[in-house]
């Protein structure tokens, strides 16, 4: 009988986890708190680079790990260390007894609300990107005009934002803001699109493809200050003021909808969890690596491993490698046991 | 008019619902690469004019794009072409430029 392995939460990254734990013979339990595995992933409508289907990843996901133990709708009571095991109580009251635990809890999406001067939750065409892609797959939201002849951008909500409490890049907002660009433009040929932005950083695979086609192909047009406020007019269309910096002159003007690109940020609950095995939490507020070069998949404690955004912001495809990556790392532990 | 000791400034905010796109617009038919700049700048640092003249082909493209007057700066340009040497977008700059003085002598009419 091999030892189990209990894995928080049922995002891309635990359910890769799970799959390659499976394939190696261990018995995966996947707790998840929400009705639905998938996390994030499962809300977003298509992925960059290649477009790919988010619903065809988390199908192709749910396939492969039929055979583990999957708790829906459960969270994580408390931890228990002991003598070279862990104890982990379940809020349906399960208690489980493993040699080792992977945190693949994720992020939590900023809150858009904070920003007040963007005004989302206050003016009625103000959306966040996550709102996007659910519209792009098939969600009705009344805030999204039915032809807007203008559309804007709005890069790093709630990221490289000290007053905000968010320090860090959140790294996929820029390649996502001209991936959807460049959907509302396909959906859109007529409309002008904006997109404020502070730096560009497109670093991945294919990424500077998308900046070049959504310039060259769709005529996006990028302006770099960040959106300062944002007003409503009379007839319902948003005023955005910002500093054209590369022009060093103010600029403003009205559009008919604003997508706000909320950033990534270490879940709340995920620290509260953590709080009660003192695991430790690195200057950028999510869990600390036992080194952030070669041993980023394992905390400092025995047993303990992490994969995915718990540790930072990423990819998806960065996600599932680091998921195979940590079930590597929990092979070779329980393998020294 | 009342003298009250002060006067009003002009806003330099560029209201880009007002702005008059029509020279990029015909720009970018001729010149469709234009819309690749990302405002990188190594046209102006490598611009022999640049330092005696101010011609900066980046601040070309970014007031047509917001609507400034680029005629003076275009007559600084000496066609050399080092622009379009170093542009890492391969923007044919230096065809740019001509297509530019070409619209303005025909008051943008492109019959040439």
């Amino acid at each position: 009988m091999r030892p189990n392995v209990v894995i928080i939460g049922g995002g891309i990254a635990g359910m890769e986890a799970a799959k390659q734990l499976l394939y190696l013979g261990y018995s995966p339990i996947l707790i998840e708190k929400t009705a639905r595995l998938g996390g994030h992933v499962a809300d977003w409508y298509r992925l960059f680079p290649d477009m790919t289907p988010a619903s065809e990843v988390i199908e192709n996901l749910k396939k492969d790990i039929q055979n583990a133990n999957v708790f829906l709708e459960t969270g994580v009571q408390f931890i228990n260390r002991l003598r070279d095991t862990y104890n982990v109580m379940l809020t349906n009251g399960v208690s489980i007894n493993c040699h080792a635990i992977l945190f693949a809890t994720g992020y939590d999406l900023f809150d858009a609300r904070k920003k007040e001067e963007y005004g989302y939750g206050v003016y009625n065409h103000v959306v966040t990107n996550r709102d996007l892609e659910l519209w792009f797959g098939g969600n009705k939201d009344v805030r999204i005009p039915e032809r807007p002849k203008s559309v804007g951008f709005v890069h790093c909500v709630g990221s490289r934002d000290m007053k905000a409490g968010n320090m860090q890049c959140s790294k996929v907002c820029c390649m996502t803001a001209i991936k959807q660009a460049i959907e509302i433009k396909e959906k859109f040929p007529e409309s002008e699109v904006y997109c404020f932005y502070m730096d560009l950083r497109l670093f991945g695979k294919k990424y500077e493809d998308f900046y070049i086609s959504a310039q060259r192909d769709h005529g996006v047009h990028f302006i770099r200050g960040r959106v300062s406020e944002v007003g409503e007019n009379i007839d319902g269309t948003l005023q955005v003021k910002a500093e054209d910096t590369l022009n060093g002159k103010p600029l403003k003007v009205s559009l008919d909808m604003l997508v706000l690109m909320a950033g990534m940020l270490c879940g709340e609950k995920t620290r509260e969890l953590a709080d009660g095995v003192r695991m430790d939490v690195d200057t950028d507020g999510f869990f600390k690596s036992r080194d952030n070069i070669y041993n980023v998949t394992e905390s400092s404690r025995n047993g303990i491993f992490f994969a995915g955004a718990c540790t930072g912001t990423k990819t998806v495809p960065e996600t599932v490698s680091e998921a195979r990556a940590a079930v590597l790392s929990i092979h070779n532990y329980l393998q020294q046991k | 008019m009342m003298d009250f000791g002060f006067v009003l400034s002009k806003s330099s905010t560029v209201d880009l619902n007002k702005v008059d796109l029509s020279m990029y617009r015909q720009l970018e038919k001729l010149s469709p690469d234009v819309r690749t700049c990302m405002a990188c700048g190594s046209c102006s640092a490598t611009c022999t004019a640049a330092p005696y003249s101010g011609m900066s082909v980046r601040k070309v493209i970014l007031g047509l794009q917001r609507g400034n007057d680029v005629s003076a700066m275009l007559s600084n340009c000496m066609l050399c072409g080092k622009c379009t040497m170093v542009c890492p977008r391969g923007i044919n700059t230096r065809n740019l430029i001509l297509n530019l003085c070409r619209i303005h002598e025909t008051g943008g009419r492109n019959d040439r």
